[in-house]
């Protein structure tokens, strides 16, 4: 009788459905997983050393690229961090901006989401109608910091600056004529806010779409009910958080139960998984989708009536004027002093944490009263995910583990720092 | 800072029951944060997660951390000679691995390497930091918290990798975010940013080859550390009066 051993087996770390660069070494009995064990840290950069070499407003650019799908979010976790050591509060206006920007990261965040874990297990189109709504939200990036991605725009004390009056339009191109060019720049005619007025009035209608593509599926059922199933119990030992652990049903969130910024004033509800498995997190995310899109609206009512400051009058914080730089010699110093020492930040130790749309993003903070932050830890939502990769893959199938790599919602960027 | 009520309370509890074993320490940002020695780390993080009205079911974050320099300034800024500031920059190069204490900060650190716990309540809706200091500098040893939470494995990994710090009863204590076969552990205060060794193709042995490090490591701000009125205690108090 011939000896049948388990065959040992590479995945990635160059597969398309490893999102990024994930090695999992898998022994396999036939197409049954016995063992994963996940390789990380091919995208290791030393961001939280880095972070440590430079003054603190220098370091909130690489938060941008932890998890480069939600960037807003991951320098929230850092700026909130930063303010607490400081006991600054940011002005209201900023604060509202900050929520309004953290939620539009979240469907950014979400769409990606749902248009690649779609993907690695066979519904081509979801991919290309997510990126189509992606498209929207990442010119509100653009509108508001310049960049589409790594946009920087929160500071301690605030945000960069105040929401544009104009949105930038689409210019003619041989792409682009007269009618696609007028379509394309209807929405763009008025404000920012109005921009993303115009966008959540479309998006509830939008993620019907989705659903119709998704939810009734027999191929997405048959490849994501029960599979990947957490109890409640599981997901806290194994240190879960966000939709992994409301996937699982149990009631966290940490802008309901610990509310940062203007959470508390804002009306949204939490929606929250049976099962535990693929399905259930699928449908935890969607509902997300029309939460954060309701908080936005809620966010724009609010930023219509009310004008203010988005940045604090602290200039041994945040930056003068230019104006007052200018004409002001006590201006000049504080810009001098930020812009080449930076600010000390008294001593201490602090932990702060956000809703990520991963899960809880936290930042460590150790201060020693110096201009740069003696010791950082971000603690990434995906990192502890991951990590329970072999417990939820274990005895099933090679591809079924593709769908648990989707459902983990996993960025290279934050896993590996 | 004090501590809100909520936690007074929750603080009163545990230091009722364990607070032979673990020692408060100060807090500017009102955050609960305990010192304990590695001995009693295992059974304190028991009673934690179990005890009632502690109920710390959820592990959401372990880290190393290495004090060598804590304190310590690359600028000396109180005063200025007849030859003014100093440029700045120090060579790190003499560093000898003993812990300097005569910085400008308060907080003396009891060690040089301490794992730091995020806890978390999600049932009682409180969070609570703990912080061990390894005892021995040359061979930090702490216990591993896996069999109270299993999700410390690989926070675990991650703290000995790039502190070096070992975890007593650790299953599968391997490097996780550096490369195969990394000599030393990157995030310790005497490892060099720039690295210690540098990678390319050598066409002659038509392979990747590591090299001693080519570039210069330099500071371009210099770590300061100033005395702000604003964020003296007994001055914010008077000014609050």
């Amino acid at each position: 009788m011939p000896e049948i051993q388990n065959l040992t087996m590479n995945f990635g770390p160059q597969h398309p459905a490893a999102h990024g660069v994930l090695r999992m070494v898998l022994e396999m009995d036939g197409e049954v997983i016995q063992r994963a064990d996940p390789h990380i840290g091919l995208l290791h950069r030393g961001t939280e050393k880095l972070a440590e070499s430079k003054p603190y407003n220098q370091s909130i650019g690489y938060m941008d690229r932890l998890d480069y799908v939600s960037m807003m979010c991951n320098e929230h976790g850092y700026v909130l961090a930063i303010e607490r050591l400081l006991k600054l509060t940011p002005p209201k206006r900023a604060q509202y901006i900050r929520v309004m920007f953290d939620e539009i990261t979240r469907i950014l965040n979400h769409l990606l989401w749902i248009g690649s874990h779609s993907l690695d297990v066979g519904a081509m189109a979801m991919f290309l109608y997510a990126f189509r709504e992606r498209e929207d939200l990442m010119d509100c990036y653009e509108a508001v910091s310049g960049t589409r991605m790594h946009a920087t725009y929160y500071r301690p004390g605030g945000v960069y600056r105040d929401l544009p009056e104009k949105m930038p339009k689409y210019q003619p191109s041989q792409y682009r004529k007269d009618k696609d060019l007028k379509r394309l720049n209807e929405a763009r005619s008025g404000s920012l806010l109005d921009f993303i007025e115009d966008f959540t009035d479309r998006f509830p209608k939008l993620v019907d779409e989705y659903e119709t593509l998704l939810t009734e599926n027999r191929i997405w059922r048959q490849r994501t009910v029960n599979i990947g199933v957490v109890s409640p119990d599981r997901a806290m030992q194994l240190g879960f958080s966000g939709p992994m652990l409301r996937g699982s049903g149990v009631l966290w969130d940490l802008r309901k139960h610990q509310p940062y910024e203007t959470y508390a004033e804002l009306d949204f509800d939490v929606p929250l998984g049976v099962n535990g498995d693929c399905y259930d997190r699928y449908l935890v995310r969607i509902e997300e989708l029309r939460q954060s899109n309701h908080i936005i609206r809620q966010c724009i009512e609010w930023l219509r009536s009310n004008a203010g400051p988005v940045m604090i009058k602290d200039h041994k914080v945040a930056p003068p004027e230019r104006l007052e730089m200018k004409d002001d010699m006590e201006g000049l110093i504080h810009h001098f002093k930020l812009f080449t020492e930076g600010y000390c930040v008294p001593e201490g130790e602090v932990y702060a944490a956000i809703e990520h749309p991963k899960g809880e993003f936290g930042v460590y903070i150790s201060s020693d009263g110096a201009n740069k932050p003696y010791r950082v830890k971000i603690r990434a939502a995906g990192f502890a995910h991951l990590s329970s990769m072999n417990e939820m893959v274990q005895g099933h199938m090679l591809a079924d583990m593709v769908a648990v790599i989707g459902t983990q919602d996993i960025v290279f960027g934050e896993i590996d720092r | 800072m004090e501590l809100s009520p909520r936690y007074e309370l929750l603080a009163s509890k545990i230091e009722e029951k364990i607070g032979d074993k673990l020692s408060r320490s100060l807090s500017s940002t009102g955050q609960l944060t305990y010192e304990l020695p590695p001995t009693e780390l295992v059974e304190c993080c028991r009673f934690l997660r179990d005890a009632d009205g502690c109920k710390f079911e959820m592990l959401m974050d372990l880290c190393g951390i290495d004090y060598l320099e804590y304190g310590e300034t690359e600028w000396d800024t109180a005063e200025a000679t007849n030859s003014g500031f100093s440029r700045g920059v120090q060579d790190r190069a003499s560093d000898d691995g003993e812990l300097r204490r005569e910085g400008d900060a308060e907080y003396s650190p009891k060690g040089r390497f301490a794992v730091i716990y995020q806890l978390l309540s999600i049932t009682c809706n409180h969070r609570i930091q703990l912080k061990t200091f390894c005892e021995d500098d040359e061979y930090p040893i702490v216990d591993s918290v896996i069999s109270i939470w299993n999700c410390a494995n690989w926070f675990e990994r991650e703290a000995f990798d790039l502190f070096g710090i070992l975890f007593r009863g650790h299953p599968d204590l391997r490097r996780i975010l550096t490369d195969y076969g990394f000599i030393g552990h990157p995030f310790r205060k005497d490892f060099p940013l720039v690295g210690n060794v540098e990678m390319r193709y050598d066409p002659e042995k038509g392979r990747v080859i590591y090299e001693p490090v080519t570039i210069e490591p330099r500071t371009l701000v210099p770590r300061v550390i100033r005395t702000d009125n604003r964020y003296e205690p007994q001055l914010k108090g008077s000014k609050d009066a």
